[in-house]
């Protein structure tokens, strides 16, 4: 950001991160400014005649009115370029390993660092020649940027056509600040490309077009893929009370998404998970591409005791960097862990701003809000053509474990999946603890054709798992009150088949090493064998054989267990279950 | 931050509204500013700037605000953040909420000044904490391990014996395999004279005194003084953690009080009150609280923070223990009913969980075979509860044997597993093949949690289980045992 010779305001008021100032006829909203002598960061949000109002990013401790303010003349911007990924950032893209080399293990004010090593040099080869004619996002080369992810230049988003390129840059070693390439725009006018451009978070990075939702994000998480998928590019909710498995879930999504990217979003919640994440993933092996998966994670930590107004701004952060990767044809899942703490970060922003509150003291603009974070999720055209996705899944912590909440409801109104996690089966260490009866997707016919492709069994399997476990939840209802005895065995066996399930297919620990990701193929076996025990149980039952018969196999135990015993990659041991349901079932009926 | 070598006093104040005060025309006055504010009398208290413009700061008077006047009341600006002078020599003292002593002993003298409100630790700079601490208690190591650097608050209602868990703990706590000893940092907030005497009385005993520092802050005091409380006693622990490289455990109560006198503050102030009438950002408030506890990278030290708090109507909904439960790495929960059926310690079997258990236990920390133990007593015993809902329904005789099985273990499990004496030291070896014997009470065939491997290596099986089932209702296993004499 330059210093200028913009006017400086003088604080009138400080009232924690909202500081009042004046002199400030000429600021815009959303312009970054630096508050006193400190230079503390913070943003415009809201003038009036020449009085602005401003967001400062960091502890205004000890500042006080009369205090200089200094205008940059510009709004809040991210850098994007290759060093993103393994990074670890503050709300406001400040990389924490810096901060920590200026001011150690404790967070001082006023920091100023480069998002961008700037004096690291990185491999750029060229894809296109000069005179060559260019448009907005189109790849004028390549970086790699880790060994899992290529990095592309583009050209500007707003480039205007026809232009062409005067220059590029040979293959060779550049820093991010490096001119790679001039641009003569449909002016004529000389547009200088650098490795690494700027972008302000608040707005969207534009796209050719939108496409529809066609193929599923693969979790590896069995309840998600197999029950409540969510398609690339789509948006998911997990609310949830405390402790009830929100960031694990989230952290396991970020370890074994089948996307190529992962932005993760800690957002008002602990220090803690951040490491956890920063000591895990380098030690964790991507499956698909044999590196490990902080070679394709970009982690933004706002952390609970860190300034309430950087927790607002680091969701957009976040999906900014998000929007860079989809542009360059990548697929790309968000996490945000959590979305009710950067709601409360607006209600504060909000209560400090003196506005009229809407529900429980929100913003009456938290709706919009919300709808506008949400709406940058998506499957793409991006502009330098192919596809690209940004999807989103994010966490809400209602109070009281209360559904009824604003940002619960709202979220709901914006996002096609809704996760929703439940205290009692957190509490009998059913994890995750997603309830099955209040959980659900919109995606379903969106991921059917990919399904159909991979297994085209899949609609009909899921469908009859989820009309099973609706009778369950019925004749639990009856059981509750009159206890199991009275039921009829062909019943008690739909019991039985949903305890199997229960325990052998939507349960699965985030800590064992075999359970932790199934391949849509394993849990289609699971499934598949499952469902073939209800249907021989069934049949048993019909003629005359006792459900006792039927638990006392040893399948019952095989099926149960089979997700921690039968690795992703043994067909043959997944394909022996639905075999041993038969072969035992043949060998009752012979009795 | 340039310090002003002159402090302006300012004589009179415009407004004195509950816990705060009113200064006109401040000049050169910072927000979060300390300020000494002199009572018509000529004693002094301390204050702090809570929003300031170029026409008046708002002053939190942090030992309240009674018996001051507009006319009579001088104030001074002192230029600076709350600060907290630090020192080891603090260890074997006792102090006020802001770090005075109580004890009639002198200041500490240290040129280490901290401000009381610290900074945030780079979650970059953590290290992730996971050395198991052995507190003797079954229930806390067998299912909620604690561990070092770790937040796990206790969940109570009044009348139960948290005071009394807390002190077993600081009295049993230690790491495996290690000499070294705490150091302890008290905080006590809004709490009567008496538990603030059981838990010196306690140290006492136990010989660890010259080892805790105390910040009192009892229900006599003015109730503003409580939001700095734990602050200066995590200044002082941070220092001891991080700059001396110990092991610091702090705790804290009742953090229930700390938010009534947050609440105070909004209302005077009067912003728009969240939940229950507190303010919408107890949640962060709290987290500057509890985020102070932690490893660092490079640092021998540690700060494991156990708060208590009681919860209002035992209702763990309410805001306090719901946001706690929002920032701490899980939460101990005391139950009424098993503490009404005498067992003690009565820790939730269910609700009571802790998030840093996972990365403590097992393989090279406690034993292999402790998660999925710990996994498969979680599972069985949730299943008690529903068979209990059914046996209130259908009387226990119509269970089936499965069922009164699932009974038997349940009851034996919260007298003989998570009932224990108040001077009763278990090693997590104990502990373990407790849980074990106890499972034992099922069939093999329901134990889906753990690997036929440790089944075949821990399971004692139905019939030889040597533990001494009980019924509900029959006297607890264990009674209190008196301490033991000196
Ligand atoms: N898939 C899982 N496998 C094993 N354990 C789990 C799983 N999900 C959750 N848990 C257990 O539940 C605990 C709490 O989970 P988590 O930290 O994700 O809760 P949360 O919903 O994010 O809570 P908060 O809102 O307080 O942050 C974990 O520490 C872990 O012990
Ligand atoms: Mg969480």
């Amino acid at each position: 950001m330059s210093q200028t010779v913009l006017e400086h305001g003088e604080i009138v008021r400080v009232s924690g991160p909202i500081v009042t100032a004046r002199n400030m006829r000429a600021a815009t909203m959303y312009e970054v400014v630096e508050v006193s002598d400190l230079r503390l960061i913070g943003e415009v949000v809201r003038v009036v005649d020449d009085v602005a109002t401003l967001q400062v990013y960091e502890n205004t401790s000890m500042v006080r009115p009369g205090d200089p303010v200094y205008r940059t003349g510009g709004p809040l911007t991210v850098r994007l370029g290759p060093g993103l990924i393994g990074n670890i950032y503050d709300g406001i893209q400040r990389p924490l390993k810096d901060i920590e080399a200026h001011s150690g293990a404790f967070i001082r004010r006023g920091e100023k660092t480069d998002p961008l090593d700037p004096d690291k040099r990185w491999r750029f080869v060229p894809k296109i020649k000069a005179g060559d004619a260019v448009t907005a996002g189109q790849v004028l080369g390549t970086v790699r940027e880790t060994e899992a992810v290529e990095l592309r230049v583009m050209a500007p988003p707003g480039l205007r056509s026809p232009a062409r390129v005067q220059s590029i840059a040979p293959e060779g070693d550049y820093a991010v600040n490096d001119q790679i390439a001039v641009i003569e725009d449909a002016d004529h006018a000389s547009v200088p490309v650098q490795m690494a451009q700027s972008w302000a978070v608040r707005e969207g990075r534009p796209v050719a077009r939108r496409l529809p939702a066609d193929r599923p994000l693969i979790t590896g998480q069995r309840i998600i893929d197999t029950l409540f998928p969510i398609a690339k590019g789509g948006t998911a909710a997990i609310p949830g009370g405390f402790g009830t498995g929100k960031t694990m879930t989230q952290h396991a999504l970020a370890k074994w998404s089948d996307a190529d990217i992962i932005v993760y979003i800690g957002c008002g919640e602990r220090g803690n998970e951040m490491t956890d994440v920063l000591t895990d993933f380098p030690k964790l092996i991507d499956p698909r591409s044999g590196r490990p998966l902080m070679e394709r994670t970009i982690l933004i930590a706002n952390t609970s005791n860190m300034p309430v107004a950087a927790r607002e701004v680091s969701i957009y952060t976040g999906i900014t960097l998000a929007e860079f990767y989809r542009d360059q044809g990548y697929h790309v899942a968000v996490f945000a862990d959590s979305t009710s703490r950067w709601a409360e970060a607006l209600r504060e922003l909000s209560a400090r701003l003196e506005e009229i509150p809407a529900e429980e003291g929100f913003p009456a603009s938290l709706p919009t809000r919300l709808a506008q974070f949400y709406e940058r999720a998506g499957m793409v055209e991006p502009l330098s053509g192919g596809t690209g996705s940004v999807s989103v899944v994010g966490a809400v912590s209602p109070p009281g474990g209360d559904f009824a909440e604003p940002v619960t409801q709202h979220t709901r109104r914006f996002v096609r999946c809704f996760w929703a996690l439940d205290r009692q089966l957190a509490d009998a260490r059913h994890y995750p603890a997603i309830n099955w009866l209040t959980s659900y997707s919109m995606y379903l016919e969106d991921v059917e054709p990919w399904w159909k492709r991979t297994d085209p069994a899949w609609a009909e399997l899921r469908n009859q798992t989820i009309s099973l476990l609706q009778q369950e939840d019925k004749l639990q209802q009856i059981v509750k009150l009159v206890g199991p005895d009275v039921l009829p065995d062909s019943q008690r066996l739909v019991l039985t088949v949903c305890e199997i399930i229960k325990t052998g297919l939507l349960q699965q620990s985030a800590f064992d090493d075999v359970d932790m990701y199934s391949t849509p193929g394993k849990q289609m076996a699971l499934l598949r064998a499952m469902l073939h025990f209800y249907e021989r149980g069934k049949a048993f039952i019909g003629s005359g054989g006792t459900l006792a018969e039927v638990r006392s196999m040893a399948i019952v135990q095989e099926l149960v267990r089979a997700k921690s015993t039968v690795p992703n990659d043994d067909e043959e041991g997944l394909r022996g279950l639905t075999k041993r349901v038969d072969e035992q079932f043949d060998r009752l009926e012979r009795r | 931050m340039a310090v002003r070598d002159k402090a302006l006093t300012y004589v009179g104040t415009r407004r004195i509204d509950g816990p705060l005060v009113v200064v006109h025309k401040p000049h050169d006055v910072g927000f979060d500013e300390t300020v000494e504010i002199q009572d018509p009398q000529g004693n002094f208290r301390l204050g702090r700037v809570l929003d300031v413009g170029d026409r008046e700061a708002v002053v939190q008077v942090l030992e309240g605000t009674s018996g001051l006047s507009n006319q009579a009341t001088r104030v001074r600006f002192l230029g600076k953040t709350l600060e907290l002078p630090v020192s080891a020599d603090m260890l074997g003292r006792i102090f006020d909420g802001l770090g005075r002593p109580l004890d009639g002993g002198p200041m500490p003298l240290s040129t280490t000044l901290r401000d009381i409100n610290g900074a945030p630790i780079n979650p970059y700079s953590r290290q992730y904490p996971r050395e198991f601490i052995q507190t003797g208690v079954s229930a806390i190591d067998g299912m909620n391990s604690l561990v070092r650097g770790q937040k796990l608050p206790i969940f109570s209602g009044s009348g139960m014996p948290h005071d009394r868990l807390a002190a077993q703990i600081v009295r049993q706590a230690t790491l495996l395999g290690e000499q070294t000893q705490f150091s302890i940092v008290f905080a006590a907030m809004g709490v009567k004279y008496d538990v603030a005497q059981y838990f010196t009385r306690t140290f006492e005993q136990s010989g660890v005194l010259a080892n805790v520092a105390l910040f009192l802050s009892l229900a006599s005091a003015p109730s503003i003084e409580r939001l700095l409380t734990p602050r200066s006693a995590l200044t002082l622990a941070e220092h001891l953690a991080f700059d001396l490289g110990r092991h610091v455990l702090v705790l804290m109560t009742d953090m229930t009080n700390y938010c009534e006198s947050l609440r105070e503050i909004g209302t005077a102030r009067g912003e728009i009150p969240g939940r229950k009438g507190y303010p919408g950002y107890l949640y962060s408030d709290l987290a500057e609280i509890y985020e102070r506890a932690g490893r660092i990278k490079g640092s021998d030290g540690s700060i494991t923070q156990m708060a208590i708090l009681t919860m209002p109507s035992d209702d763990i909904s309410h805001p306090v223990p719901d946001l706690t439960g929002y920032i701490t790495e899980g939460q101990i929960v005391l139950e009424r009913e098993l503490f009404q059926r005498g067992v003690y310690p009565p820790i939730a079997g269910l609700p009571s969980l802790s998030r840093l258990m996972k990365d403590g236990i097992g393989e090279g920390y406690t034993r292999p075979d402790h998660g999925p133990l710990a996994s498969q007593l979680f599972a069985a015993y949730s299943y008690v509860k529903q068979v209990r809902g059914l046996a209130a329904v259908i009387g226990e005789e119509e269970l089936s044997v499965l069922d009164k099985q699932y009974l038997e273990f349940g009851n034996t499990f919260e007298m003989k597993f998570l009932g224990q004496g108040e001077y009763e030291n278990r090693s997590i070896d104990e502990t373990l093949d407790l849980g074990w014997k106890v499972l034992s009470l099922l069939p093999r065939g329901e134990l889906h949690r753990l690997s036929e491997a440790l089944l075949d290596a821990h399971y004692v099986g139905e019939k030889e289980s040597e533990v001494q089932t009980v019924a509900l209702g029959d006297e607890p296993a264990f009674k209190p045992l008196v301490p033991p004499e000196k």
